[in-house]
C-alpha cells in the first residue's frame, strides 16, 4: 500500500497464526506448533549449549555469574511487574542466602546439595519476615526502604564484627566440577523462568496482578493485600537467596560485598534493557549486559559508567525493552494507514 | 558540652546535605538520587579550578556552584523531564546518572588522599573548654544563613513564591500561570547549587573522596524521610534529631554505628509513619 503524503500512522494487527495458536488449534499443523515452540526451544537449547560455546574456563565462569544475575533479574521482574513492589534490594536476598549457605556449610558441614535449597527456603522466610513490616508501603517508599536493607545489614555485620566481620567466611566447599556447577544452575534458571511464567497465569498470579493494578479492589473482595504481597515476596526472596547461596559456593567465600549495590542495580538494568514484565526479557538482558561488562573489565570503573549510561538511554528512549519489541514484531505486522 | 557543640555542627552539616534534596523533591516530587554525585562533583570542580587552572579560591567556589547548578538543570532538562511522574524510572535514571558521574570521576583518577580543599580560615578556638576549628564554626554560620536566606527567598521573591506554589499544589500553580516544567528546572538548578554549597563548606574538613557521594545521598534521604518528604521545616528539625543521635552513638558505641543510625532511622520511619514527623502527604498515597 502506498501512502503519498499527509497524515499517516502505523497500524498494528495480530498475525493470523498468533490467533490460531492461542487455543487448541495450535495442534492443527506443524507450522502452528513450531510458531509456538521455536522461540522457547531457541532459549532452552541456546542456554544448554552456552558452556560448550565458551572458549575458556574463565568465560565459562562468566556464564555462571550471568545465570546468577539472571535469577536476580527474574525475581526483580516478577515483583515489580506482577505484584507492583519495586524492590531495589536484590543484594539483601543475595547476602542473606549467601551467609546462610556459608554457615550451614562451614559450621554444620552440610554439602552444597543440601545448603543451597536450605539457604533458599530458610533465607526466603527470613527475608519475608524482615520485609513484612514494610509491605503496606507503596511505590517509591517501598523502593527506598528495600534499598536500605542490604546497606544496613552490611554495616551491622561490620560494626558488630560478627560472621567473620570484614574478612567474611572462608573455606566453603565448591561444586564437584565445573560442568555440574554450570548445568545445575542453567537447569534451575530455565525451570524457574518457565515456572514463574506459569505461576503468573494461575489464580494466585491473577490476584497478585490485582494487587498491582488496584489493591483496594483486592481488599474489597475480602482478601488481605499484605498476605498476598508476603507470598510474592517469599517467592522472589527464595529465588534471590538461591542465587546468593549458589554464588557463595562458586566463590568459596562469603563476605560483606554480597550486600553490595551491584546485586541490586545490575539485575534492574538488565530488566529495563530486556523488557520488564516478560520474565524472559530480564534473562536475555543479563546475557547481554554481564558479558559486555566483563569485556570492559580492563577499563576499570568505566564499565560502570558505561552500563549506567546504557540504562539511562533505555529508560528514556526505549522504555519497553528488547523483549517487548521482539514479541511485537513476532506476533504482529505493521502497515501505514491514512488518518 | 562536647556532645552539644559537635552535635550542633553535625546536625547543621546534615541539614546542608539534605536541603537541596528536600527542595527538589518538595517542588517537583522528584527523588534526585544524583544528589550525592553532584556534591562530590562540585568538590572536584572547585579543586580543578583552584589547582589546575590556578584561580582565586572565592572565584572558583562561585564558579563551581554555578557549574553544578547548570549541570543539575541540564540533567533535568534533557533526561529527567522525559520520565516525569514515573517514580521508579525517575529513581533509576537519576541514580544511574549519579553512578555514572561518581564512577567516571573515579576512572579519571580522582581518588586517594591527595585531593583536599583549603579551609577558609585556619586555626581553632575554644568554646567552653572544647576546641573547635574556625571552619566548623563557619559551617554553623553558613548553614544557619542558608536556612534563613532560603526562607526569605521562598517567602518574598517571585521565583521563590512560584516554587512554593508548585510544592503545595501543582495544578493550582499552573492555573495561575506558573510554568511547571521551567520551575522544576529552576528547582533542580537551585538544589544542585545547594549541594555544591554544602560541598565547598564541608569538604575542607576532610579529603574529597568518591565514596562520600553514596554516604551523602543516604544521609540526605534519611533526613528528608524522617522529616517528611516534601517538608522543608521537617528536614531541618530531622537533621538535628539524626545529628545528635549520630554523635551520641559515636560517643557511647563507636564510630562504626554512625551510618547504622541513619539507615535505621529511614527504615523505622517508613515502617511506623511513612509521611515522616512533619510530612503533609495523605496516608493513602503511600500505604495500603
Amino acid at each position: 500500500m502506498t501512502v503519498s503524503n499527509g497524515q499517516r500512522r502505523k497500524e498494528r494487527i495480530d498475525r493470523g497464526i498468533k490467533v490460531r495458536t492461542e487455543g487448541i488449534y495450535a495442534l492443527s499443523s506443524l507450522r502452528e506448533l513450531s510458531y509456538l515452540s521455536v522461540p522457547r526451544l531457541v532459549l532452552i537449547i541456546g542456554m544448554l549449549s552456552l558452556p560448550f560455546a565458551m572458549p575458556s574456563i574463565y568465560w565459562q565462569r562468566v556464564i555462571t555469574i550471568t545465570c546468577i544475575y539472571a535469577l536476580l533479574a527474574l525475581s526483580f521482574d516478577f515483583l515489580a511487574h506482577y505484584v507492583g513492589l519495586v524492590c531495589l534490594g536484590g543484594a539483601f536476598f543475595v547476602g542473606t542466602g549467601g551467609y546462610l549457605a556459608a554457615i550451614a556449610n562451614t559450621t554444620f558441614g552440610l554439602p552444597p546439595w543440601v545448603t543451597v535449597p536450605l539457604a533458599a527456603v530458610v533465607g526466603g522466610s527470613l527475608c519475608t519476615l524482615l520485609l513484612m513490616p514494610c509491605l503496606p508501603l507503596r511505590g517509591v517508599y517501598f523502593a527506598i526502604v528495600s534499598l536500605m536493607y542490604p546497606l544496613l545489614l552490611a554495616r551491622v555485620i561490620e560494626a558488630l564484627d560478627i560472621l567473620g566481620g570484614t574478612d567474611g567466611i572462608m573455606g566453603i566447599d565448591s561444586f564437584p566440577n565445573r560442568w555440574v556447577e554450570q548445568y545445575f544452575l542453567i537447569g534451575i534458571l530455565l525451570l524457574l523462568t518457565f515456572g514463574v511464567r506459569r505461576l503468573v497465569n494461575t489464580d494466585l498470579g491473577l490476584v497478585l496482578r490485582g494487587v498491582k493494578d488496584n489493591d483496594q479492589a483486592i481488599r474489597a473482595s475480602g482478601m488481605s493485600v499484605t498476605f498476598y504481597k508476603s507470598i510474592a515476596v517469599f517467592i522472589a526472596a527464595v529465588i534471590g537467596c538461591l542465587s546468593g547461596a549458589y554464588l557463595v559456593h562458586i566463590y568459596m567465600w562469603s563476605g560483606i560485598s554480597q550486600f553490595a549495590l551491584d546485586f541490586s542495580i545490575l539485575p534492574i538494568a538488565a530488566t529495563v534493557i530486556g523488557g520488564g514484565g516478560t520474565l524472559v526479557g530480564p534473562v536475555l538482558g543479563c546475557l547481554l549486559l554481564v558479558p559486555i561488562s566483563e569485556l570492559l573489565r580492563d577499563f576499570g570503573t568505566l564499565r560502570i559508567v558505561f552500563y549506567a549510561l546504557i540504562l539511562v538511554a533505555f529508560i528514556i528512549f526505549r522504555s519497553e525493552g528488547l523483549m517487548v519489541y521482539g514479541q511485537r514484531k513476532y506476533h504482529q505486522f505493521e502497515r501505514w494507514t491514512e488518518v | 558540652m562536647q556532645i552539644l557543640i559537635y552535635g550542633t555542627i553535625n546536625s547543621i552539616s546534615l541539614a546542608l546535605f539534605a536541603i537541596g534534596f528536600a527542595m527538589v523533591y518538595g517542588v517537583s516530587r522528584l527523588p534526585n538520587f544524583a544528589h550525592g554525585a553532584l556534591y562530590v562533583l562540585s568538590g572536584f570542580i572547585t579543586w580543578s579550578f583552584l589547582n589546575a587552572v590556578g584561580m582565586n579560591y572565592l572565584l572558583s567556589i562561585v564558579l563551581s556552584m554555578l557549574a553544578t547548578g547548570i549541570i543539575g538543570a541540564l540533567i533535568y532538562q534533557f533526561v529527567l523531564i522525559r520520565v516525569r511522574g514515573m517514580e521508579i524510572s525517575e529513581i533509576m535514571a537519576s541514580y544511574a546518572l549519579g553512578l555514572a558521574i561518581l564512577e567516571g570521576l573515579r576512572w579519571r583518577g580522582f581518588r586517594g588522599m591527595t585531593y583536599t580543599l583549603p579551609s577558609f580560615i585556619e586555626g581553632s578556638t575554644e568554646i567552653a573548654g572544647v576546641s573547635v576549628d574556625y571552619q566548623r564554626l563557619l559551617v554553623v554560620g553558613i548553614g544557619a544563613a542558608v536556612v534563613a536566606l532560603l526562607w526569605l527567598f521562598t517567602h518574598y521573591t517571585r521565583i521563590g513564591l512560584a516554587l512554593r506554589g508548585m510544592a503545595q499544589d501543582e495544578r493550582a500553580a499552573m492555573m495561575l500561570g506558573i510554568d511547571s516544567d521551567r520551575m522544576a528546572v529552576v528547582a533542580m538548578g537551585f538544589g544542585s547549587m545547594l549541594a555544591a554549597l554544602a560541598a565547598v563548606v564541608l569538604l575542607p574538613l576532610g579529603n574529597i573522596v568518591v565514596e562520600a557521594g553514596y554516604n551523602v545521598l543516604i544521609l540526605a534521604i534519611a533526613v528528608c524521610i524522617v522529616g517528611g518528604l516534601g517538608s522543608w521545616v521537617g528536614a531541618v528539625l530531622a537533621a538535628f534529631l539524626i545529628g545528635f543521635a549520630q554523635i551520641l552513638t559515636v560517643v557511647y558505641l563507636g564510630a562504626h554505628y554512625q551510618m547504622v543510625v541513619a539507615l535505621l532511622a529511614i527504615i523505622l520511619t517508613l515502617i511506623l509513619k511513612p509521611s515522616g514527623l512533619f510530612g503533609q502527604q495523605k496516608e493513602l498515597e503511600e500505604r495500603v
